[in-house]
């Protein structure tokens, strides 16, 4: 089968001279059709940029983007196009991500109108009462004539992704879809997407920094961590939450605070060697996760990028001493 | 640190209240009519403790933590309610200190350390001059002292200190100027700190290092702490008794095992099984229907009523008010004992009742 979106060899750098920065460094990711992938990291790991390059809203600075297969960037524009409305984004901030002077009306039909997936405006408002009600905004009539600044936080949300599903789309990029809006709404907002994915198809890249999220909405998929700009493990969920390899997947999840009273008091977080994220502008040499690695070996770590190496139980980490069984879960 | 701290406020003496809350009341005034923010809390804060405040956006809990240094904004007002101070036998009437021992209470009894680092310092001065305006405005006349004061929290607080006293906070990372904020809500020996949402925006790594920091600040110094977070996470890890926090009302307030394994509200029971988390196996998680209401056109009865899958008909007219449900446990709900069966039938996290510990010490709320 051939991948749906694939990022071969990607890397993306801002600026220029001294002060160039790689946010994405020689990334290759491939996702499947009907796959949920769940790029996690820190804040400045490059999850946003990767995002961004998968959606088209960026161009690579080297490597390839492949959309079925085809290089986005040697397509004509039909094909260009084609893949722009299969491939779209919700973001992360619903307050900055609708016009505010735009109805939800407005919002949702004009890209209907725009690339003439409707006939008339009749038709156009049909839709858009669809695609309403798809997202759970009931009842959608009342919606439509609604402004954003009338909106919740969760509910600028839904119409986010109404907008984001109006040119019928094969793949979603979800940028931090969640983690502006409050807790007690946050699931039903995941639990809409993943209705998605089953009704209509939808492959999504869930892009977040929380690793609780990320195995409750990819439990069926697989969860990718970046570092620094690199992809330094991947593999199911289910792996990669309960045996972690990389000696930083590991010390993200022994750190992730959890809302459960026993399971806190039990936890111990592993203690890195440095607290300090490097500065982009100053890559360490080697494994740029080195400065921190509490299994850091000289001589081994600090020389050569460490390569993605097949773990046991699925998916890769790019460790270089991981298979001396020198680090255990 | 100061040792002479531990000595006169004991953590055995439960009983002790430095702060007392009762019957706080907090209206916005806006053109579309007063907000009603916080409506009717009582709470003790205890000798020793830390309390979480847990609940959503626009919960009222900040404006509560705010009310209690009364840095709230002049559209704001406390009424009716009484917040009372404690120390050393003496009692304080919060809400009428004149603006000079207002100015004295404020950080030298009762710290805030405020919402998103990033903006709570002055971005063109040095962490140095900062402490010493706060240091010069409550009355200290020697810099030496007090600059050893500062490198000795600072080095507390897990920072390179002779490197940060000089830096402008933008040459700190988030984490970094977190901790540094935290040393300066020290630095006049408050007896209470409250902290607005300390973790929230910070890396997870960052958030690690921050909570790792309070518990010892919580074992070492045994301050009184006030923790205002959306996140059941943080509540989890650091507190002693767990208040939530519904349109303006504490709905449910117990000992943080008794919130999180047998909670007795439907809202508390709502956002625990909304939180996913990392260990253990993949549970199905429930959303609570609707959004939190709108403050100015609040529904009547039980304000949570319209979301409740408990509610019944008497939830539509009265409101119900904290009533035991526990050892030192109280909910605000007129069916509890339907939640408590719920419970009992699913357990959170797959804790039955044999599994609480109850305190020895039976207290109010």
């Amino acid at each position: 089968m051939t991948a749906l979106i694939e990022l071969c060899d990607v890397s993306r750098a801002f600026g220029e001279g001294q002060e160039s920065i790689t946010a994405v460094d020689s990334i290759s990711l491939a996702i499947e059709p009907g796959e949920i992938v769940c790029l996690v990291g820190e804040s400045g790991c490059g999850k946003s940029t990767t995002g961004r390059l998968v959606a088209g809203l960026l161009p690579p600075t080297s490597g390839y983007v492949l959309f079925r297969g085809q290089d986005i960037s040697q397509m004509d524009r039909a094909g260009y196009r084609r893949y722009r409305h299969a491939v779209q984004i919700v973001h992360q901030d619903p307050y900055s991500s609708l016009n505010p002077t735009q109805s939800v009306r407005q919002i949702i039909t004009t890209p209907l109108r725009r690339h003439k997936q409707v006939l008339s405006r009749s038709q156009a408002e049909r839709q858009a009462l669809e695609l309403l009600e798809v997202v759970d905004l009931t009842p959608a009539l009342d919606f439509l004539n609604k402004y954003p600044h009338e909106l919740s936080g969760g509910q600028r949300q839904r119409v986010s992704v109404a907008r984001a599903l109006t040119l019928n789309p094969a793949f979603i990029v979800a940028d931090e879809a969640v983690s502006m809006v409050d807790v007690s709404i946050r699931v039903s907002l995941l639990n809409m997407l993943a209705r998605l994915r089953n009704e209509f198809d939808v492959t999504f890249l869930f892009i977040t920094h929380d690793l609780a999220l990320a195995k409750y909405f990819a439990w069926e998929g697989r969860i990718v961590v970046m570092y620094l700009g690199r992809v330094i493990e991947e593999g199911p969920t289910p792996r990669v939450i309960r045996n972690p390899r990389h000696p930083y997947t590991q010390a993200l999840l022994s750190a992730v605070p959890e809302a459960d009273p026993e399971v806190a008091q039990r936890k111990h977080a592993i203690e890195l060697r440095s607290a300090n994220i490097p500065s982009l502008l100053d890559l360490p040499p080697g494994c740029t996760f080195h400065p921190r690695c509490p299994y850091f070996v000289p001589g081994q770590c600090d020389t050569a990028v460490p390569p993605l190496v097949s773990v046991v139980g699925g998916g890769s980490a790019a460790c270089p001493i991981i298979n001396q069984e020198r680090i255990r879960s | 640190m100061s040792q002479d701290r531990s000595q006169h406020r004991p953590m055995t003496s439960n009983t002790f209240s430095p702060l007392s809350l009762h019957n706080i009341h907090i209206a916005y005034a806006t053109r579309a009519g007063p907000v009603q923010a916080v409506r009717g809390v009582t709470l003790d804060l205890l000798a020793g403790e830390s309390l979480a405040l847990i609940g959503e956006s626009g919960s009222g809990k900040t404006t509560l933590g705010l009310g209690i240094v009364r840095l709230l904004a002049k559209t704001a007002r406390i009424e009716p309610g009484t917040i009372t101070y404690r120390r050393d036998g003496q009692e304080i009437d919060v809400l009428g200190l004149k603006p000079a021992a207002l100015r004295r209470f404020r950080w030298s009894e009762c710290a805030i350390v405020f919402q998103s680092a990033l903006n709570a310092f002055n971005p063109v001065l040095r962490i140095w001059d900062q402490v010493w305006d706060v240091a010069h405005a409550h009355g200290w006349k020697d810099d030496k002292a007090v600059r050893q004061r500062a490198l000795d929290l600072l080095r507390f607080v897990q920072l390179d200190p002779e490197r940060v006293i000089h830096a402008y906070p933008h040459e700190l990372s988030g984490g970094m100027r977190q901790r540094a904020l935290i040393a300066m809500a020290l630095l006049l020996d408050p007896q209470i700190l409250i902290l607005d949402e300390p973790t929230t925006a910070l890396d997870i790594l960052t958030q690690r290092t921050i909570i790792d920091l309070l518990r010892r600040l919580k074992e070492e110094q045994h301050f009184a702490m006030i923790f205002i977070s959306h996140d059941l996470a943080l509540a989890a890890e650091l507190a002693d008794r767990v208040a939530t926090i519904y349109a303006g009302k504490v709905v449910e307030i117990g000992p943080v095992h008794d919130i999180f394994y047998h909670p007795r509200h439907p809202y508390t029971l709502g956002l625990i099984r909304a939180v996913p988390t990392v260990s253990g196996d993949f549970e199905e998680l429930t959303s609570i229907p609707g959004s939190p209401p709108n403050l100015i056109n609040l529904p009547s009865g039980c304000k949570f009523h319209p979301r409740c899958p408990f509610a019944t008909g008497r939830c539509q007219e009265e409101e119900p008010e904290l009533e035991r449900a526990g050892l030192n446990h109280y909910t605000a709900c007129w069916n509890w004992p339907e939640v408590k069966r719920e419970v009992e039938i699913h357990p959170i996290h797959g804790k039955t009742q044999s599994t609480i510990a109850f305190s020895e010490t039976e207290g109010g709320p």
